[in-house]
């Protein structure tokens, strides 16, 4: 029975738990079960709460049970992104900076999701303070793509999308800078959705890029996606970008009706570097809308190529700014040895922060400087009300703008980070929408020649989450199951 | 162009970013930070004259509120995560020399 319950959707698992089929206990004692087998071989957790996971679990059991809680998704064991705050619980951001770090509060996320009586399991594993695009600069070792042992995730939520893939929760929250949602769901055959700036609220969030930065959900589908979405979308005074909405009711969205959707392809996606499998499976991807009555066009976007440098200028510079608190005063890391207060500065942060960390600390710093700003920082903040503006246009003619999630599936282990400029060039379809404010989803339409899961994205405008969903859930509806991977339960099976 | 990244220029932004680096993470950092901004330069072939540059998309403005104080007194909350404390407060090397 087990096992069976490991291949619910979230939803569905909370129907059964409704229904009295299954016990919130045993739902999460499945997930602990697979986390026991599997976690060895996939490090997908930085942390695991087993014991407070149970007794919320019974606590949330008992709720259910009375009438107290009847939300969509009660009872659902779920993961966190080891960089959002969850009260008594270690949250590291994947970085020695913050290693001892117990967070005395926890994230406006992760207090509607306890709300919605679902059980927090434990912190997903991430590239340190979110920089990274395959969760190898994490300073608590990779996390392995479910598909392939011998390949990344993607990242930086990787240690979210890989927990879903290996069936270790039912479903995690991600944060999404410039694309750490939507790539590693791409690259591990899950679902993911990086809302439109402002509709989840950032408090709690350990901040990167804060004009970036949005938590999102990652699920099995796109209705789990929907429902979690749901339940963490709120107006947040603790989060002074936060904004009023009324339009949170996702769930409603989840329409197979495509018909006289007008859907945009941007033709200056399809160029160089695009992966043949990657692009085959995209255009099918439309091909199967176009068929259930959507207007499918391609289109020239323009200033493709500028989003990547406007993104990492701005993205750095924030960085530079946002990570300026850890001092080795208030909480974290803090050097054994030094000689002064400015000398202690130094040292904890230099001892602390892992390399990619403090290539962007540096170009940050650089491009805020006197007599840089105006070249760069403020070029960069040109350059993205250019973007938004292509945006505009587009959004004026099309309701949904679709597309590969990445140019490529998931690398192997080690590929990556030895040259920092292509790494970042595999951001090219994601860091536009972050820049722009928009919200986006990734779900999978297919795999590569070897094999590997292919993420789909679909764009919408600003505060139509709706319009992507459904979309989306049509392409799914009509794609059909996607198979899981082939889940290995012992270190010794993926030496076979 | 190629930017060229010297001792001084690195030296200079370890100051800002209050980071100490040891001799070869220096030689790695003036390669990374020089291939970077050749990449980033990319930006200047674009004409933005006339374009207002944008820090939040949706024009949001500052938010105000009253000056009350609406969580309660979470002293030794806090102060547990401080690498050291006396006395209720936190506890930092010597400032001057």
């Amino acid at each position: 029975m087990k096992m069976d319950v490991l291949d619910l959707p979230a939803v569905e698992l909370a129907e059964k738990i409704r229904a009295g089929e299954v016990t919130a206990m045993e739902a999460l004692q499945a997930v602990l079960d697979s986390i026991d087998e599997k976690e060895e071989i996939y490090h997908c957790y930085i942390t695991v709460d087993r014991d407070g996971a149970m007794r919320k679990a019974e606590a949330v059991q008992k709720k259910i049970e009375s009438g107290q809680l009847c939300g969509r998704l009660a009872g659902v064991p779920a993961a966190v992104k080891d960089n959002i705050c969850t009260r008594g619980i270690l949250t590291t951001c994947a970085s020695r900076m913050l290693g001892n770090f117990i967070p005395p509060y926890s994230a406006e996320a992760v207090l509607r999701m306890e709300k919605a009586g679902m059980v927090i399991i434990g912190k997903t594993n991430m590239d340190e303070f979110a920089m990274g695009s395959t969760t190898e600069t994490s300073a608590y070792g990779e996390t392995k793509n479910p598909w392939d042992i011998g390949r990344v995730p993607g990242g930086s939520s990787g240690g979210s999308a890989a927990a879903v893939a290996a069936k270790e929760c039912f479903a995690a929250l991600g944060s999404d800078t410039g694309g750490s949602i939507r790539q590693p769901a791409a690259f591990c055959g899950v679902v993911g959705i990086k809302p439109t700036y402002g509709t989840v609220s950032r408090h709690g969030l350990v901040a990167y890029g804060s004009s970036l930065d949005q938590i999102g959900p990652i699920g099995k589908d796109v209705t789990d996606c929907a429902a979690l979405l749901e339940v963490i979308a709120s107006y947040d005074k603790k989060d002074s970008t936060s904004i009023k909405r009324d339009d949170t009711d996702f769930m409603d969205a989840l329409s197979e009706d495509v018909k006289g959707m007008k859907i945009g392809i941007p033709i200056d996606y399809f160029g160089d570097g695009l992966d043949d499998g990657v692009k085959d499976a995209v255009l099918k991807a439309a091909e199967a809308l176009k068929e259930k009555g959507a207007i499918v066009e391609g289109f020239y976007l323009s200033l493709v190529e500028y989003a990547i440098p406007a993104y990492y200028t701005i993205a750095s510079a924030e960085a530079s700014s946002n990570l300026e608190r850890f001092d080795g005063i208030k909480y974290g890391y803090r050097t054994p040895e030094c000689g002064g207060l400015h000398d202690m500065y130094k040292k904890t942060r230099s001892e602390g922060f892992g390399p990619e960390v403090k290539r962007r600390i540096m170009l940050g710093s650089f491009v805020l400087s006197s007599g840089y700003y105006d070249a760069y920082y403020l070029k960069a903040l040109k350059v993205k009300a250019l973007i938004k503006k292509a945006f505009d246009d587009a959004f004026a003619r099309y309701d949904v703008i679709l597309g590969p999630t990445a140019p490529a599936a998931a690398p192997v282990l080690g590929a990556s980070l030895s040259d920092p400029v292509r790494m970042y060039l595999g951001d090219i379809y994601t860091v536009a929408v972050n820049l722009a404010g928009l919200p986006a989803i990734s779900l999978p339409c297919g795999r590569d020649v070897e094999g590997m899961p292919v993420g789909l994205q679909m764009i919408g405008d600003c505060f139509q989450e709706k319009k992507i969903i459904r979309a989306a859930y049509a392409y799914e509806k009509a794609r059909g199951p996607f198979a899981a991977p082939g889940l290995l339960t012992s270190a010794a099976d993926g030496k076979n | 162009m190629a930017n060229i990244v010297d001792d001084e220029m690195i030296e200079y932004v370890g100051i800002l970013a209050k980071l100490e680096l040891s001799g070869k993470e220096k030689e790695q950092a003036k390669a990374d930070m020089g291939k970077m901004l050749d990449y980033i330069d990319k930006l200047q072939e674009l004409d933005t004259s006339g374009v207002e540059a944008m820090s939040h998309v949706f024009g949001v403005k500052n938010v105000f509120r009253e000056d009350v104080v609406t969580n309660g007194d979470r002293r030794e909350d806090i102060l547990k995560n401080a690498p050291e404390e006396k006395n209720g407060m936190f506890m930092v090397p010597r400032t001057f020399l």
